[in-house]
């Protein structure tokens, strides 16, 4: 093992003591005690079922329709394809709740397509999974992007030139080259989804066992009860590790 | 070599700027003030009357939902006054049975223009088909609108429990729900964008001020004085 210069090692390590201390903190102050009062009521079952389920969905649609979008962005002269680069990532920099206002204005009852169509989002559990996927989306687009314009087009090249179609390229060779990164952004949607606050809240309110996921939980019970709300952040916490280690070991590195 | 150097001047041209802002010139006294959302316009008068009659003095309004300012002041955020929307909330703070109410507000149903869900009165918001928006009882706006239903023996179905009132107020405004339960001041400050109907029986809260820090306590006594009533009174609160 090489050392490290101090130059990168200092500033590394105030970065990891950072981003990891809020965490420990969590796990100090945690009512430990009082956790199976806390946490053993139907509300919570119902808020973590809702999390994981719509965060779910959110990734699944952001797969099938971000996968397309990135290939699009990396591998067309669409003109004018820098300026949709952009206008897909605004969601990135755009505050949630403005998302969320947003999404009304378009898909709300009174939305700019909303109203034609004649859809009901706002209050249904739909309308959670869209906020989520609005704001998760660009995560995944963003990275498989990125591994799309690393890959080595070569062997898509060799693919086409040995008479595969298209379709067949793209299912075959180029999906099997960008795994890793179709795998790292599928895990940045996820957290990103099970973590959304500001949309959700804005675009789809919160109902219990409807709309009410764990972050909006967490911070309806910052309002009466802190303790509660370190609760149930400890739950949030220890079922993303969960489920990010079981994809640790089952998919993301099956070898 | 001289971007490095050009980096380091901008640096050093930011820092004193920051330090300024937050110690401010030992020449003009500044004290701070937390209000409940609901204050926002009143309050915004007041502070704005109160630094033309004391040159020198800089009122800094922080508005927010009554239990989280009560939080910020727990966790030694510095305030010279707060004022809250229900005295439930500000019992928790120390050295509230100093606290004074100075005004009272009155819950209120807001719909949005023309109607829609034909909403006349609290019992119209248990209708099935209507889509409602009140505050969550966790908040002073949703245990006064549970108070509301049990008065009125309704059972009320809201749609959405929504953390503060303006929260609720935003969603009638948007007409993404036909009704909403807030104060009667939120609907006035909503302009035309909201209606107002009356809740029956009426359900009344009281907004206590307390001062923490002697420095706030001539804004609190101009809250209390005659000339504070108006501005109140003007925004659509009842007199304590």
């Amino acid at each position: 093992m090489r050392r490290a210069p101090a130059a990168l090692f200092v500033p590394a390590a105030i970065a990891a003591a950072f981003l990891v201390l809020p965490v420990v903190g969590l796990l100090i102050r945690a009512p430990w005690r009082g956790l199976p009062r806390l946490l053993g009521t139907a509300e919570v079952f119902d808020a973590l079922r809702l999390s994981l389920a719509t965060a779910s969905l959110a990734t699944v649609l952001s797969l099938l329709l971000g996968v397309p979008l990135a290939w699009v962005l990396a591998r067309t002269a669409l003109p004018g394809r820098w300026l949709l680069r952009a206008l897909v990532t605004v969601p990135l920099v755009l505050p949630p709740v403005v998302g969320g206002v947003a999404l009304l204005l378009v898909l709300g009852r009174n939305g700019v397509i909303g109203a034609p169509l004649g859809l009901s989002l706002p209050f249904t559990t739909a309308g959670v999974v869209v906020a989520e996927a609005f704001v998760a989306m660009p995560f995944l687009v963003i990275t498989v992007e990125g591994s799309l314009r690393a890959a080595d087009r070569r062997y898509e090249e060799a693919a086409s030139t040995l008479g595969a179609s298209r379709w067949m390229v793209f299912r075959r060779i180029t999906v099997p080259m960008v795994r890793p990164g179709i795998v790292a952004g599928t895990v940045l949607c996820w957290s990103r989804a099970l973590g959304e606050f500001g949309a959700t809240i804005t675009f789809a309110g919160s109902f219990p066992g409807v709309t009410r996921t764990m972050p909006l939980a967490v911070y309806l019970a910052l309002e009466t009860d802190p303790q509660a709300a370190v609760a149930l952040s400890l739950v949030l916490l220890v079922v993303s590790v969960l489920v990010l280690a079981g994809l640790r070991d089952r998919w993301l590195f099956p070898r | 070599m001289t971007r490095r150097a050009a980096a380091l001047a901008a640096l050093l041209a930011v820092v004193p700027t920051l330090t300024a802002c937050s110690t401010g010139s030992p020449a003009s006294r500044q004290i701070t003030v937390l209000a409940a959302s609901s204050l926002t316009e009143s309050f915004g008068t007041l502070a704005h009357e109160y630094e033309r009659a004391h040159p020198g003095v800089r009122v800094r309004l922080v508005f927010g939902g009554s239990s989280t300012l009560v939080r910020q002041v727990q966790s030694g955020a510095p305030a010279d006054v707060i004022a809250t929307a229900s005295t439930a909330t500000m019992r928790t703070v120390q050295g509230a049975d100093r606290a004074k109410v100075f005004a009272r507000n009155r819950l209120a149903i807001a719909v949005p223009p023309g109607n829609p869900g034909q909403v006349h009165s609290l019992a119209d918001l248990g209708r099935a088909e209507l889509r409602v928006a009140v505050c969550a009882p966790q908040v002073p706006c949703g245990a006064a609108a549970a108070r509301a239903f049990s008065a009125a023996h309704v059972t009320g179905r809201p749609d959405t429990y929504e953390q503060d009132v303006k929260a609720v107020l935003a969603k009638v405004e948007l007409r993404e729900v036909d009704a909403g339960l807030v104060y009667r001041t939120d609907v006035q400050a909503a302009g035309s964008r909201a209606v107002r109907l009356a809740v029956d029986p009426p359900v009344v809260t009281d907004y206590p001020i307390l001062t923490l820090h002697s420095p706030g306590s001539g804004f609190t006594a101009f809250v209390l004085s005659a000339r504070g009533r108006a501005v109140l009174a003007a925004a659509g609160f009842d007199p304590p």
